[in-house]
This record gives C-alpha cells, sequence and structure tokens, in this order.
C-alpha cells in the first residue's frame, strides 16, 4: 500500500541549522495494515508522516502509495488516497464553518469543488445519520460552527469526516495528545473500529505507550530519523507493556 | 433630505467593494489594499470606454474582467513569490495607479450628456428613483449571485481556505489557486463598484480610489459588529448585513456633514469613525471582564 524506499529530508541544507530529520528509511506496509510509530520528540516521527501526506517533500528517496508514485505529488493531490486526523483539532476541520459543512467537504475530498450546492436534504440526513454512531449527541447540533465543539468532539468528528469520501490511508499524528483520558479513549475506539470496518492502512504517531501497546497490528520505534525496531504482528502481540517502557530506557 | 438620498445612493453605489472586502478579509483573512487601484480601474476603464462609444454588454463584461485580473496579480504575487499580502496589494496598487492614468489618457474623464446605464434603462419617470431602482437591481443580482456561490462546494471550500489551511489541504484543496480566485473575484466586484459610481457622478477621476479601502472595510466591520452580536451564522444574513454596512456607513458621512463639519476633514472623520466601531465592541467587552 505504502512504499517508501531509502527516503532522506533535510531541513536548511547547508546553513548553520541543519537538521538531517530521516536519514535512509524504507518501510513497506499492508492493506489493512495498523501500523504505530513512537520515538521520543525530534526523532523524526512527524517528519515522517508529513512525508507520507505530502506536506513536505523528501531530500531524496521514492514513495509509492496503491501503487502510484506520488514522491513529488503535494498534499491536496495526496488527498485522493489519504485522510488525516491531527494533534490539534482545530488543524482538522474548519472552526467557523458549520458541522454539515466541513462534512461536506470531507465528503468530496477526492473530487472537484464545484459550482453545485451539495448541501441537501439527503446529505444532511446521512451525515447526521454517521454521527449518531458516535453517541456523542452531536447529530441534532448540525448547523452549529463545529468550533464550538470540544476537542474530543471535534477529533471524533474529523475521523467519521476521513471515510465520508473513498479512503485508502488514514494517518493519525497524535490525535489524542490535547484530549482528556475519556475523549482520548472514544476517539482511539472509534479510529480502531473504523480502521477494522473500512479496511484502512493506518499510520498512528502516539506518545502514549498504552495506546501504543493496546491498537495497532504493528509497532516502529523511530530514534534520530531512522527505524531502530520493527515488530510485526505476531512479535507485537507478544510484547508487552513494561517492554515498551524500557524501549525509552 | 436629498442629502441622505445621496448617501443611500452612494452606499448601494459601494456595495460591490464592501462585498469584496467582506471576500477578501473576512473569507480569506486576507487585507487587500489593491482595492483602491482596481476601484480606479473600473471607473476609469467604464469612462473611455462610454467616450469611445462602446456598448453597455461590452463595457461591464470588460470592466469586471479588469478588475479581476488586478486582483488576481495581488493573489499570484501573494501566493506564488510568498511575498506578503498586504504588500502584495500595495505592489499592484501602485502599478495600476500608472495603468490607470495611461488607460484614461488625462487625471479626469468627464462623461458629459454621454449615456449611460442610469439613462439607457428606464424603470421610473423621477431620475433619483430610476437611479435607486437601477442600483437596488445591481445590488440584488451581486448579492444572489454571491450568496449561492458561497453556498455551492466550491463555496464551502472558499470558506475553509481562510479559516483552516491545513484541513483544506488535506482535503484536496488548492489553496494557492483558491486564494487567486477568491481576490480575483472580490477586485472584480470593487471594479463593478467603480463601474457604477462613474456613470452615477458622471465623471471618473485617478483619485477616485484614494483611500477608498476605508469604505469597504468600515462596511464589513459594522456588519462584523451586528454578526457577533447576534450571533449570525446564516451566508444570506451576513451578506445584508454587510450592504447595510455600506449604506449605514455613507450615512454617517452624509451625517457629519450635514452638521456643518468641514469636507476637509471628511477622511479624518471616516478614519475616527471606523476606529469607533472596531474599538467599542472590546471597550465595552474589557469592562464586563
Amino acid at each position: 500500500m505504502i512504499e517508501i524506499n531509502q527516503i532522506h529530508k533535510v531541513f536548511n541544507k547547508g546553513k548553520a541549522n541543519q537538521v538531517d530529520a530521516i536519514n535512509g528509511i524504507d518501510l513497506k506496509t499492508n492493506d489493512g495494515e495498523f501500523l504505530v510509530i513512537v520515538g521520543s520528540n525530534g526523532s523524526g516521527k512527524t517528519t515522517l508522516l508529513n512525508l507520507v501526506a505530502g506536506s513536505v517533500l523528501p531530500s531524496s528517496g521514492t514513495i509509492n502509495i496503491d501503487g502510484n508514485d506520488v514522491t513529488n505529488l503535494p498534499d491536496h493531490k495526496r488527498s485522493q488516497w489519504i485522510a488525516r486526523v491531527f494533534q490539534n483539532p482545530v488543524s482538522g476541520t474548519a472552526s467557523d464553518l458549520s458541522i454539515i459543512d466541513n462534512f461536506r467537504l470531507a465528503a468530496i475530498r477526492t473530487k472537484p469543488k464545484g459550482l453545485s450546492v451539495g448541501v441537501d436534504d439527503t446529505f444532511k440526513k446521512l451525515v447526521k445519520d454517521k454521527i449518531a454512531t458516535l453517541g456523542m449527541g452531536l447529530e441534532n447540533k448540525t448547523e452549529q460552527p463545529i468550533g464550538t465543539l470540544s476537542g474530543g468532539q471535534r477529533q471524533a468528528l474529523t475521523l467519521l469526516m476521513s471515510i465520508m469520501d473513498s479512503c485508502k490511508v488514514l494517518l493519525l499524528d497524535e490525535p489524542t495528545a490535547a484530549l482528556d483520558p475519556r475523549s482520548a479513549e472514544i476517539v482511539m475506539k472509534t479510529a480502531d473500529k473504523l480502521i477494522k470496518d473500512f479496511q484502512l492502512t493506518a499510520i498512528l504517531i502516539t506518545h502514549n505507550l498504552k495506546d501504543a501497546y493496546n491498537y495497532g497490528n504493528r509497532i516502529i520505534q523511530m530514534r534520530e530519523g531512522i527505524i531502530v525496531k520493527d515488530l510485526n504482528t505476531e512479535k507485537k502481540a507478544e510484547l508487552k507493556q513494561n517492554d515498551l517502557y524500557n524501549w525509552f530506557g | 433630505m436629498d442629502f441622505y438620498l445621496t448617501a443611500l445612493l452612494q452606499g448601494l453605489c459601494f456595495s460591490g467593494i464592501a462585498l469584496g472586502i467582506y471576500i477578501s478579509m473576512k473569507i480569506f483573512n486576507i487585507p487587500d489594499i489593491t482595492t483602491d487601484g482596481s476601484y480606479t480601474l473600473g471607473g476609469g476603464f467604464t469612462g473611455v470606454l462610454l467616450l469611445n462609444n462602446q456598448p453597455s454588454y461590452i463595457i461591464l463584461p470588460a470592466v469586471i474582467l479588469a478588475g479581476a485580473i488586478a486582483g488576481a496579480l495581488t493573489g499570484i504575487i501573494h501566493t506564488k513569490l510568498k511575498i506578503n499580502a498586504l504588500l502584495a496589494g500595495i505592489l499592484v496598487m501602485t502599478a495600476l495607479y500608472s495603468i490607470n492614468l495611461t488607460l484614461m489618457g488625462r487625471s479626469n474623464l468627464p462623461l458629459n450628456a454621454l449615456p449611460t446605464i442610469f439613462s439607457l434603462v428606464n424603470l421610473a419617470s423621477n431620475t433619483n428613483q430610476n437611479t435607486l431602482f437601477i442600483l437596488l437591481l445591481f445590488v440584488l443580482i451581486i448579492t444572489l449571485l454571491i450568496g449561492y456561490l458561497l453556498k455551492t462546494d466550491f463555496g464551502i471550500a472558499m470558506r475553509a481556505t481562510g479559516n483552516s489551511e491545513t484541513m483544506i489541504r488535506a482535503l484536496g484543496v488548492n489553496t494557492d489557486r483558491m486564494k487567486i480566485t477568491g481576490l480575483a473575484i472580490a477586485n472584480a466586484l470593487t471594479a463593478v463598484s467603480g463601474y457604477l459610481m462613474t456613470q452615477y457622478q458622471g465623471f471618473a477621476d485617478i483619485s477616485m480610489g484614494i483611500g477608498i479601502v476605508i469604505i469597504g472595510l468600515g462596511s464589513v466591520i459594522i456588519a462584523e459588529a451586528f454578526i457577533n452580536w447576534f450571533k449570525v451564522t446564516s451566508v444570506w444574513i451576513s451578506l445584508l448585513l454587510v450592504l447595510s454596512g455600506a449604506i449605514i456607513f455613507q450615512f454617517v458621512l452624509a451625517f457629519t456633514l450635514s452638521i456643518g463639519i468641514d469636507a476637509t476633514l471628511l477622511k479624518l472623520v471616516t478614519a475616527v469613525f471606523v476606529l469607533l466601531i472596531v474599538s467599542l465592541p472590546r471597550l465595552s467587552f474589557n469592562r464586563s471582564a
């Protein structure tokens, strides 16, 4: 599904503040794989995710998604395969727009945004039914600006928005970092369910080792821009939560 | 009373600027002062085309296109060359001064007795009423078009661009192209204001656009005060408030003139008035906090 070959990323090349963020990573994920990435700050996790999303372009190496070479495609073109949930709930939604308008944009993620009115009664009903599945009581607030909701509610909606249009890859960049424990749990459970139900290839970045232990069927650890540990499904199942803590010892 | 009728008619002429600034400032979060130049461009171009006896059905599209090009230029300079939006606007506005002067040939173009949109179309026997109806018709059409546009999928993407750029890029929108289009629309609307004003006042002048951006800003700020006050979320009501803002603004200016304040001080009064509207909500907010 995602194939990364010998990827390097250098920021501020040749200057005093040069940063070698990614130093030659090879990574291949399979369909339906839920990959968890852990690593300390500055290990290159977010850069790697941004490279996959296309909001950062690599210094060298190639990236393939679903058999297409996307190495030089910008983020808004890669959106035909990729949906993202950001660390900051504000980044994943447009605060001043109503819930329904946010969902409309998500529903046409892979399509051109044309000059016809897409928010009709059928669409409103579809969105209400989807939102009702969250069980947060938000289905009657679809005309409200999404900015009036809490961070947890917004992240849950952002997840739901990602499957409004055809989606192959779901990128989760510390989606629960800004949330309280209860909301965090709801968001992670929703994500896990959607990934399984829709057979998505997902990449989760997290600092929460409990989440890293509980979710996903493959885990990698990054350090200084390279992958230092890579555990497949069987090995991850054998992994104990304490072992994970020891990785950071 | 005539005073206030004039104010109303001028306010309607300025509704294009008000809607244009609403799009650039409120929807895209871009302080666009290309306005000063594109307003004169719209007015001057109208004058030149009228003096060359061009038919009405050519003049309006030509003016809209000219304004759109000016706006798109600002957009391209801002997004592709990564230059601060304010500076990009100043650059295009400055360049437009020379272009407008070259286009017009001299600094003032009187239309004399040339037929304008206000004399060609007859909706009422009274001249003032006729002008009012034509302007209302124009404003109605423009508002319907912009209101519809903002409701479409494209319009939602436009509104999201100024709101959360990360999000809308992740949803497959080329934000650069979106901003260029948005500024083109905004300045096309501004040019339409110049088109209406030139025909209404019977002349185009190279300095007609100086400081005109404040009229748009003032209108939008007045509208915003109401929008925040009543927590308006509807696109249509927001647009109507912006239009009312343009008219209220002209009424305030007419009022200051009618109580005998020197016309020389008009720009000062304008600036103080806008400052007042911007600061009033903050001042009262601080007291309650």
